[in-house]
């Protein structure tokens, strides 16, 4: 898999595709004041990817498709480590371990992969992103759960291999991180609310059915912490549509 | 994207549980004499019980997920039944949503497993101080990141793909209550996911077997679980 050519796949399916995903890219992520627009635009873009890819589910593919968001994360984290005057001193540490952890993800995967490994995009961001740390802290949570939600959608590809295992001990970590970060904005470390933003990172994580188990009935307890008990997967080309922006 | 196929068993465990709640409220009590009475001949807590076996294939690991869940909710209902000295209201909220959360998810397999559940299990929390904070939060540290260890160590036994999606939507959840309780027993470092617990160099949670878990569980449980037929 390669970022550029599934943009090609995608216009050769949808001519239109590539057009409107650049449109919705300058408005995705941080367009928090845009809740409707963020609703809208990633849901559409993932029904005319899903097209693209509903087939694709080799091993390597998956493996390439984790190897990108890690080197999104890892990025991402390396730049926020290293510039002055973001991080507080007191939070320092929190970003070390998790930088730390992304780096080695991206090894092992590229240790997988081998000469089949994606190379590594150049990422862009927008101007604020090292400068403000609300902005950073953020986005990192955004990357953290959408990391969570992409593991998790992959794991039936992977069924009954050993490289579910692995995939798992990284899916774990991610959600580690997700709930250390969402605890530094004063959040919950488990994903409640039904308004969580950005919308799309947090698209179909409401569900208070398990399994056909309405288990508000079941258990007597809240919706809230019904949603809160179980994190809900992202498709690969969902996850994508998120990251675009970034790509 | 949201699997909308209803596979055959949890289907079929809905019906019964349908079944069993016409016109009835709650039912957490209804179910447990319903579904407790129909397999093996395990009685219920507290009656003398020795020994659970959890079975075999995926209902085995269905249930040993079933266990380890009711180990941590019984914990968490003793732990806000009885705070620890010095509880903050803070750390009461996050520990109660913590405890409900386990209560969801031990009742989800309950209800999902149907006639194929063990019975509840008997715990014996002895070598817990519940009045001490270092020892509730110790113990729920373990707790935690042995839930996730055991369910990344079982995913791979797992055949029917629903269910593995099932076990993916929980683990994450054990990993948030891990990252937020070791947090609470050391905020502002790198312990919520420490070089004790994630492997510095790879960056890996543990993945434990079964068989391995279950003994470091067994402490907690007075009950005696087998798993010799579980999938390996």
């Amino acid at each position: 898999m390669n970022l550029f050519k599934i943009f090609q796949d995608i216009e050769a399916i949808d001519g239109d595709a590539t057009e409107r995903l650049a449109y919705y890219s300058r408005r995705s992520l941080l367009g928090l004041g845009k809740k409707a627009l963020t609703v809208s635009a990633p849901v559409v873009m993932a029904s005319v990817l899903n097209e693209a890819y509903a087939q694709t589910s080799s091993v390597q593919d998956v493996l390439n498709f984790a190897l990108t968001l890690e080197y999104l994360e890892d990025d991402y984290y390396q730049k926020g480590n290293a510039a002055a005057n973001l991080i507080p001193a007191a939070d320092k540490a929190i970003f070390t371990q998790i930088g730390k952890h992304e780096t080695a993800h991206v090894a092992l995967l590229k240790g997988a992969l081998g000469a089949a490994a994606v190379a590594k995009p150049t990422f862009k961001y927008t101007a604020t992103t090292f400068t403000d740390y609300p902005t950073f802290l953020l986005l990192a949570q955004a990357f953290e759960d959408t990391g969570v939600r992409a593991y998790k959608g992959q794991a039936g590809n992977l069924l009954g291999m050993d490289v579910l295992t692995t995939a798992l001990q990284i899916h774990s970590v991610e959600a580690r991180h997700a709930s250390e970060v969402r605890r530094l904005r004063g959040l919950r470390g488990w994903v409640s609310a039904t308004d969580e933003a950005p919308a799309a990172v947090y698209a179909g994580e409401d569900l208070t059915t398990q399994a056909t188990v309405n288990l508000v009935t079941l258990t007597g307890k809240s919706a809230d912490r019904v949603r809160e008990a179980f994190d809900e997967p992202l498709t690969k080309a969902a996850v994508l549509a998120i990251a675009a922006p970034y790509l | 994207m949201e699997n909308t196929t209803k596979d055959r068993p949890v289907q079929s465990a809905e019906r019964r549980l349908f079944l069993r709640y016409a016109g009835v409220a709650t039912g957490a009590i209804l179910i447990q004499s319903c579904v407790d009475k129909d397999y093996m001949t395990t009685p219920i807590p507290g009656t003398g019980v020795t020994t659970v076996d959890l079975g075999s294939g995926d209902i085995g690991i269905l249930n040993y997920a079933y266990a380890l869940e009711q180990l941590e909710a019984a914990f968490y209902t003793q732990v806000i039944a009885t705070p620890y000295t010095g509880m903050t209201d803070t750390e009461k909220t996050m520990l109660t949503e913590i405890r409900d959360h386990e209560i969801i998810h031990r009742d989800f397999f309950k209800a999902a497993l149907g006639a194929g559940a063990i019975a509840g299990l008997e715990v014996n929390f002895s070598a817990i101080n519940f009045t001490d904070r270092a020892s509730v939060l110790g113990a729920a540290k373990t707790f935690e990141d042995l839930g996730v260890a055991a369910y990344n160590g079982a995913g791979k036994l797992i055949k029917d793909v629903n269910y593995l999606a099932l076990a993916g939507k929980i683990v994450s959840v054990e990993a948030r209550h891990a990252a937020a309780i070791r947090s609470l027993l050391s905020p502002k470092t790198a312990s919520f996911a420490g070089d004790d617990v994630v492997a510095p160099a790879t960056g890996l949670d543990p993945a434990m077997a079964p068989l391995a878990v279950l003994t470091a569980a067994q402490p907690f449980v007075k009950t005696t679980i087998t798993a010799a037929n579980l999938p390996k």
